[in-house]
Formats: structure tokens, C-alpha cells, sequence
């Protein structure tokens, strides 16, 4: 016990003043997953011997760790996943805006900050799934439709707790106001047969089983699913293409207020909008690149082309609280 | 050393003050526990500060819309994990302890097993199990078509789920108690003409109490911190909405109101408890005889079997068999980098329950040479960390520990000594966090373990001379060693399964299993987080069966 104690008092000792800092460096707060995003640090280091130092966690606590560093924050950059938490992010002060030529070209408008404090690296679908023995995609025609009363008892929802479905609504209450999408929200809310599940795969495995038959999930949920077992009964359906288009999500960066590699920081994140790393950074997850000179992984190009609406990413954060209200009101959990 | 138990309610004598046993009438220990009571309501003071600024408009959404449902579901939750966890941890508890019946050395340390499991695990894999598109239901549809979907996510399955992963604590209590409370209490029992149990009824029982209630004391408060469990069955507690306000709707405001009432919660409660136990008095320590166990006769010999095999086989041996059978599947190429998380893992566990024990040992003596409200209130405070949310527990201590950094920085800024962030993103820190949060498991086991010191030995060893330090050394320490390394184990374990602190504070290039459970869990991929939950429960196995055995001896 004693020689245990001894080693693990050695062990804090070193490593909690062993911060020193390296010339070329940057250090990332990152919400993205570690194998979602290490294999692009790795690549990098090797491009251009720049060393990237990283921690992940959840989204809502890394803002904060920062915020609470305040001027001595060791984070350079923030990775995170979700327009509304890059609008947060923004909103809060902690990232910097940037002048960049190459953000400008590589990203859209409406997948960056408008005061360009942040800009998106991957886009995200979220679209219908159904089963494909219970459904004929005839009947399919947007998410609004899926209050309709044929879904009744057949509608299958993630947890309004998670930020994906907070931005579906918030998106609604941009673009159609509250009183309405409280209205389609109550009728989704009808139509679930079961409470909501924790996990967009979850969703889907209850639809193989016959739970409901049609859900709303990011793609690449379905096509790690699909990766997995290739003869599952479901297809992708991409909904409301006559008109808003697909809901688009983003996982982007921002540089930190006080980062103290402002420099390396924009370059990494420039680095990782460039074409070489687009299609590693999207195919890893199997989402969809920003950058439009890119093409998706050959998988995920198979879903079919679809639209997207235009909509400005930023408005998801800006009504993100509205709809967590407005969901709570609808009495979904 | 053989004592006997004199176990006299407060009725009858009047209490014999329990001041005077160790007199070290040095100022700096009080000092020192009053410091250490402070550090550690520190985050609770930071968050409960916040009470000052309300925001109002989503509170009163909150009350509107929210409240009435998260008080429902979470006195539901307690009322059923509460009996659960209190009869199977004091039955078996009893049976390994007291009883022989076949089987019972086995079970007397293999029902301490599950304790290496966290509860998010428990809750993946009995979804994994148990849901609509899991094996069982899958098998019940497929002989009866026309059998529709049993959804389990509610109560009755997270009580469950919950219940398997804290007995544990339950158990662990009133065993010891009953193992030290001595065969001859029962045995004048049993000769005043009491059935064997009425006798577990009439003595043994009331005997254990205090045990039993510091047990269910700490089941109660890892049930309202939970956050990983109940998320993925998306029940809705106060830790949910909490997350919710606070990362959805941006308002740390009001997610610091909503863990200020669940921390007022759990205060009221402690206080019950404590009142509760300030009935009792119980002094006693050292080993007592245990060779003559009751033995149990033909039928209740193997319904004694059965009980502990059920709980066994669902706690441990049906979560293994699930977590194999995924591991297998999604086995990886690179299992190396594992060594490094376990060993991570361990050590933080190792540190923190160090660091932990002492602090509880250090407030449990000031307790003892002091025991006035002040003390006692300072005291209960200090152990609340465990019943709050993690990720809260961590903003609390990360706002002061900015500020120290902040004010370190302005003060060497003359010297031109570079301090910044010395004390934030340090495993320091990290492990204080920890010690924040698991005070209380270490407390309750240490400050049990002083309780029952008699204070004739303190008097017996004043009279031979020994005074101060070299009594705590020579006297208190030996006898406290199965206290303090239960108290110590508990929170090791404990520390290993934490995943909103060490997610939030661990510093660059200290990763954890539990962080790579999270990563994997968090994106619905619960066979790929089989690997290092595996890793997890083997490498918790060890320390928890060290502390099986430490209790046998």
C-alpha cells in the first residue's frame, strides 16, 4: 500500500506541472469524438510537424471550462459538433472572428458564423428512415407530413433532449413561427406509438424490429447501421424538396478569443476545410463535406443527391431555447 | 482483541459524551478539518451562489412545465430503489454474514462484484437485453406473433437498473455489522426463547441500523446524481433537466436553481438520517467471534441458495455474458492503447482514494473531538458533493480554481514566473474534484469505523501515557484500519466509474475507460464501448475483491 501511495503522489507530482509549452503547437477543445477526429490530427502533424494537443468531452462543459479559463485558457481552437452550440460558443465571447480567404472559399456562407467566428467542417443530414416492407415512399413527403393521422402508432422519434432534434424545431420556428410548429411538434408527439429513444441508432433498430416504421435521423447513423448489417430493411428518404429542403446540420471550429497560437489555430482549421482533409474529416463519419469541391465518400454519394436547406446554420442556436420550450409544452420527452 | 457489543438505545442510560477520547488540543487541527470542510462546500457555494441571480423567464417555464413531472419522477425513482436495494443489500447481507447455508463463502464476496460496474454500463446493457430489439423480446415475439412491444424504459426498469448497481453500498454496511455484532447478542436471544427471526427482527436488525441508513443514505444520493443511467433510458430526473437548462437553453443560471433544490433534498434527508441515528448508540470494535454462524435448515437453506444466485446472475454474471458477447463482436485492432487507459484509471483511483480517506479521516476526528452543530453541520455539507450532478459539481470547482489561477497570475506577474494555469487542467485539481465528490462514501465508512471506538480504550490509553499523535499512531490507526480501507476502496472504485468529472477536468493526453465508454456510448455504439467497459469492471475487480476479504479477516 505504501510503495502504491508513493507511486501514485509521484505520478500527480510530474504530471501536473509538466505543462510546458511547445513552439509549434495547438491545442484543441474538441466535442467531435477522439476516433472521429485523431485520425486528421495524426495527418496533420505529419504534414507540417505542428503538434496538436487535444481534449474531448461534452460540448456544454468544454464552453465552459473555457469560459471559466477565461484569458488563460490553453485552447486554441473548439471543435464542436452542432450549430447551436457554435452559435453559443460564439454568443458567450469565446471565439474569435477571422479573416480568411480560404474558410471564405472552401465554406459556404449559410455553414459559417455570419461575423465569421466559426465555420462548419461537415454537414450533417437529417432526413427520414423508414422500412421499406411497411412503407411505400409515395407516401412520404416531409417532416411536417409525419404528424399527419396515417402515421399514427408508426412515427419514431429520438429524445428531444438532444441538440439534433432542438434544431429541427428551432429551424421550424425560423422559418414558420412558434404557434405553428408547436402545432406539428404536438401532432409528432401524437403519432409516437413509444416514449423517445437516447440514440439515433436505437431509433433505427426500432423500426428493423417493427416498433414504428418511419423515423428521423442523421445519415450517417443509418449508414453505420447499414455497414454493419447490409441487408437491413430501410431506405433514406429526403423530405420536403419541394420546399425548404433537407435539414443541415454542422460540426465546425472556431479560434478562441485568447488563443495564444492564433495562427497555428487558422491554419488547422483552414487545413481541415482544404479538399485533402474534407474527405477524410467527412468519410470518417460518413457525413457530408462543406466544402463543395469535394465529393462525399462513395457510401454515403449512393443515398442519392439531394436539397438542403439554405437556411443560415447560426438561426438553429439563435431559437435552440424557444424550441426546448416549445417541446416541453408539446410534451415531448 | 475480542470485544462485546453493548448496544443501549437512547432511552434507558443517559449518553456518555463521546468528547475527551483524543485530546489533541492543537488549535492547527482544528484548523486543518475546518479548512477541509470548506474546500469542499466550496462548489456547492459557488453554485448555490447563483441562486442570487434567477433568471426568470425560464425558471418559470421551468416550474411551469418541468418541475411538477421531475419531482414525481424522481420520488417514484427513490421509492422503488430504496426497498429494493434495502432488502436484497440487508438480506444478503444477513445470509453471507451471519447465516451457512451452501454456497455462502462464494457469494460472501462474489455479490460485492457488481459494485465494479457503473451504472451507465447497467443501463446499456439491460437496454441491450431487454428492449424491443434485443434477444429477449425478439425470442417472445418470435414464438407469439402477435405479442405486441414491452417498453421498459420507465421506473420500474431504471429502479431496477439502479438498484443492481448500488446494493452494493447496502450490503457492504450491514454485512459488517452483522459479522462484528458478535453471536452472543443473538445467542441471549435466542436463550430468552426468540425464533431465529424474530431474533433478526428483535436484535440483529435494530442492531445494524445505523449501517443500513449510511448504506441507503448513499444509494439515495448516487440515485439523484445520476446522470449516465437515467439518460439512456431517457427517464426524465433533475440531473436531465439540469443538462437540459443548462446546454440547451444556455442558462447556467437556472440549471445551478435546479441543483441548488436537489441539493437542499439531500441535506434535508442527511438530517433525517442523522437524526435518526443520534438515537443509537453503539459502541464496539475489533472482531468478534463468528464460528458459530445460524445455520440454516432444508428449505431455507436453498431458498437462501437461490436469492443469492438470482441476484448474482443479474447483477454480474448476465451484464458479463452481454458485454462479452459484444466485446467479441467489435474486438479491436489496437487493444494497446487500453493498457494506458487502465493504468490511467487505476491511478487516478489510487490518488484519489488517498487523498480522499485522509480528508475523511482528518473531518471525522474533528467531528469526534469536537462534535457541536458547528462541526456537525460543516460536516454535512462537505459530503454533499456526492449528490450532485458531476458536470455541476465540476463547474463549481472550476470558477474558483480560475479565479486562484487568475489572481496567481497577477501576483508572480513581477517575478516573471510563468503560473498560468497551474492549478486549472492540473490532475491536481482533478483528484481534489474527486475527493469532493466521494467525501461522503469515504466518510461514511471511516466515521462509522471512529464511532465505534469505545471511549474506555481512549480513556485506557490516556491512563498508559499515550497522548496526542502517538495515541492516534498507536490506538486509533490500527483500529480504524478496516474503517479507513473500506472508506478507501469505495471511493478508489467509485473514482475509476466517474465520467462527468474526469470528462470535464482531466488534463491534455489523460484519457480514461469511462471517458472512452462515454465517447462511444454517447454516440449510441454501445458494442464498441464493451471493450473498455470490460477493462473497466476487470480492472475495478481487483480492489473490490481486496475489500471482501479485508472484511473477513
Amino acid at each position: 500500500m505504501k510503495k502504491l501511495i508513493t507511486l501514485a503522489i509521484t505520478a500527480i507530482m510530474v504530471t501536473a506541472w509538466s505543462t510546458a509549452a511547445f513552439a509549434s503547437e495547438v491545442v484543441v477543445y474538441s466535442a467531435r469524438k477522439e476516433h472521429l477526429i485523431k485520425p486528421l490530427f495524426d495527418a496533420y502533424t505529419a504534414e507540417t510537424g505542428v503538434k496538436v494537443k487535444y481534449i474531448t468531452g461534452k460540448a456544454g462543459a468544454l464552453l465552459e471550462r473555457i469560459k471559466a479559463e477565461g484569458a488563460n485558457t490553453p485552447a486554441d481552437l473548439f471543435i464542436t459538433v452542432d450549430a447551436g452550440n457554435l452559435w453559443h460558443a460564439a454568443n458567450e465571447g469565446v471565439l474569435a472572428p477571422v479573416k480568411s480567404a480560404t474558410l471564405e472559399k472552401n465554406v459556404p456562407a449559410h455553414l459559417r458564423d455570419p461575423e465569421n467566428r466559426w465555420a462548419g467542417l461537415s454537414v450533417r443530414a437529417r432526413t427520414i428512415v423508414y422500412n421499406k416492407d411497411k412503407v411505400d415512399p409515395n407516401e412520404l413527403s416531409t417532416y411536417e407530413a409525419l404528424g399527419d393521422a396515417k402515421w399514427k402508432g408508426r412515427l419514431l422519434l429520438r429524445t428531444s433532449k438532444k441538440v439534433y432534434n432542438q434544431s429541427l424545431v428551432a429551424s421550424f420556428i425560423a422559418e414558420k413561427g412558434e404557434a405553428e410548429t408547436e402545432e406539428i411538434v404536438k401532432s409528432w408527439v401524437n403519432n409516437m406509438p413509444v416514449a423517445p429513444f437516447s440514440s439515433d441508432t436505437k431509433t433505427l433498430e426500432a423500426v428493423v424490429a417493427g416498433v414504428g416504421d418511419v423515423a428521423v435521423v442523421n445519415t450517417y447513423y443509418f449508414g453505420r447501421l447499414l455497414k454493419k448489417n447490409p441487408d437491413l430493411p430501410l431506405a433514406i428518404f429526403w423530405p420536403n424538396q419541394k420546399t425548404s429542403g433537407v435539414h443541415m446540420n454542422v460540426s465546425g471550429a472556431g479560434v478562441t478569443a485568447h488563443a495564444k497560437h492564433k495562427e497555428e489555430a487558422l491554419k488547422l482549421l483552414e487545413w481541415l476545410s482544404s479538399e485533402k482533409a474534407q474527405g477524410k474529416f467527412a468519410s470518417l463519419n460518413m457525413e457530408y463535406p462543406v466544402n463543395p469541391e469535394v465529393k462525399p465518400d462513395p457510401v454515403v454519394a449512393a443515398w442519392g443527391e439531394f436539397k438542403g436547406n439554405p437556411m443560415n446554420v447560426s438561426k438553429y442556436g439563435e431559437y435552440q431555447a424557444e424550441a426546448i420550450k416549445l417541446m416541453d409544452r408539446a410534451g415531448y420527452k | 482483541m475480542t470485544q462485546e457489543i453493548t448496544h443501549k438505545p437512547a432511552g434507558g442510560t443517559p449518553p456518555t459524551p463521546r468528547r475527551n477520547n483524543i485530546r489533541i488540543k492543537s488549535p492547527a487541527w482544528f484548523a486543518l478539518a475546518g479548512a477541509l470542510a470548506l474546500v469542499a462546500a466550496a462548489p456547492l457555494l459557488v453554485i448555490l451562489s447563483f441562486l442570487l441571480s434567477p433568471s426568470q423567464e425560464i425558471w418559470s417555464h421551468l416550474a411551469e412545465n418541468v418541475l411538477g413531472t421531475l419531482a414525481i419522477n424522481t420520488v417514484l425513482l427513490l421509492l422503488c430503489i430504496i426497498p429494493l436495494t434495502a432488502i436484497s443489500g440487508v438480506g444478503l447481507g444477513w445470509l453471507t454474514g451471519a447465516c451457512e447455508f451452501p454456497g455462502r463463502k462464494f457469494f460472501s464476496w462474489a455479490l460485492v462484484l457488481p459494485f465494479a460496474i457503473p451504472p451507465y454500463v447497467f443501463a446499456f446493457v439491460y437496454l441491450g437485453i431487454f428492449d424491443f430489439t434485443g434477444p429477449v423480446q425478439s425470442l417472445i415475439r418470435s414464438i407469439f406473433p402477435s405479442m405486441g412491444f414491452i417498453d421498459i424504459r420507465n421506473f420500474g426498469g431504471v429502479s431496477l437498473i439502479l438498484s443492481l448497481a448500488f446494493y452494493p453500498y447496502v450490503y457492504l454496511m450491514s454485512r459488517s455489522a452483522f459479522m462484528t455484532q458478535g453471536r452472543t447478542a443473538i445467542e441471549a436471544a435466542r436463550t430468552l426463547g426468540l425464533s431465529p427471526a424474530r431474533a433478526f427482527f428483535r436484535v440483529a436488525l435494530p442492531m445494524a441500523r445505523p449501517f443500513i441508513a449510511a448504506g441507503l443514505v448513499l444509494v439515495c444520493m448516487e440515485s439523484l446524481a445520476d446522470f449516465g443511467a437515467v439518460s439512456i433510458f431517457n427517464y426524465d430526473t433533475f440531473t436531465n433537466a439540469i443538462y437540459k437548462a443548462w446546454f440547451g437553453m444556455f442558462s447556467l443560471e437556472s440549471a445551478a436553481q435546479l441543483s441548488s433544490i436537489l441539493a437542499i433534498i439531500v441535506l434535508t434527508a442527511l438530517v433525517a438520517e442523522q437524526k435518526m441515528r443520534s438515537r443509537m448508540r453503539y459502541t464496539e470494535a475489533g472482531r468478534s467471534n463468528i464460528t458459530e454462524r445460524l445455520k440454516l435448515s432444508g428449505s431455507w437453506k436453498w431458498l437462501a441458495f437461490s436469492s443469492c444466485s438470482l441476484v448474482f446472475f443479474l447483477a454480474f454474471v448476465l451484464p458479463c455474458i452481454k458485454l462479452m458477447q459484444w466485446g467479441f463482436e467489435a474486438i479491436e485492432t489496437d487493444l494497446a492503447r487500453y493498457i494506458e487507459y487502465g493504468l490511467n484509471t487505476l491511478l487516478l483511483g489510487l490518488a484519489g482514494a488517498v487523498i480522499t480517506t485522509a480528508a475523511a479521516l482528518a473531518l471525522s476526528f474533528a467531528k469526534r473531538n469536537d462534535p457541536g452543530p458547528m462541526m456537525n453541520w460543516s460536516t454535512r455539507i462537505a459530503t454533499l458533493g456526492y449528490a450532485l450532478p458531476g458536470t455541476v459539481l465540476a463547474v463549481g470547482i472550476f470558477i474558483p480554481a480560475a479565479w486562484l489561477d487568475s489572481t496567481l497570475a497577477t501576483l508572480f506577474k513581477p517575478t516573471g514566473i510563468d503560473t498560468s494555469n497551474m492549478i486549472q487542467g492540473s490532475l491536481g485539481l482533478m483528484i481534489a474534484a474527486y475527493g469532493i465528490r466521494f467525501l461522503a462514501a469515504g466518510f461514511g465508512a471511516v466515521d462509522s469505523a471512529i464511532q465505534r471506538i469505545t471511549p474506555s480504550i481512549g480513556e485506557a490509553a490516556r491512563t498508559l501515557g499515550a497522548t496526542g499523535i502517538s495515541m492516534l499512531r498507536r490506538i486509533y490507526i490500527p483500529m480504524l484500519r478496516k474503517g479507513l480501507l473500506t472508506g478507501a476502496i469505495l471511493v478508489l472504485v467509485d473514482v475509476m466509474k466517474e465520467m462527468p468529472i474526469t470528462l470535464m477536468m482531466r488534463p491534455f493526453g489523460w484519457d480514461t475507460l469511462a471517458v472512452k465508454i462515454y465517447e462511444y456510448t454517447s454516440e449510441g455504439e454501445w458494442e464498441l464501448a464493451a471493450v473498455p467497459a470490460i477493462i473497466l469492471i476487470l480492472v475495478g475487480l481487483l480492489p473490490v475483491m481486496l475489500l471482501t476479504r479485508q472484511m473477513d479477516k
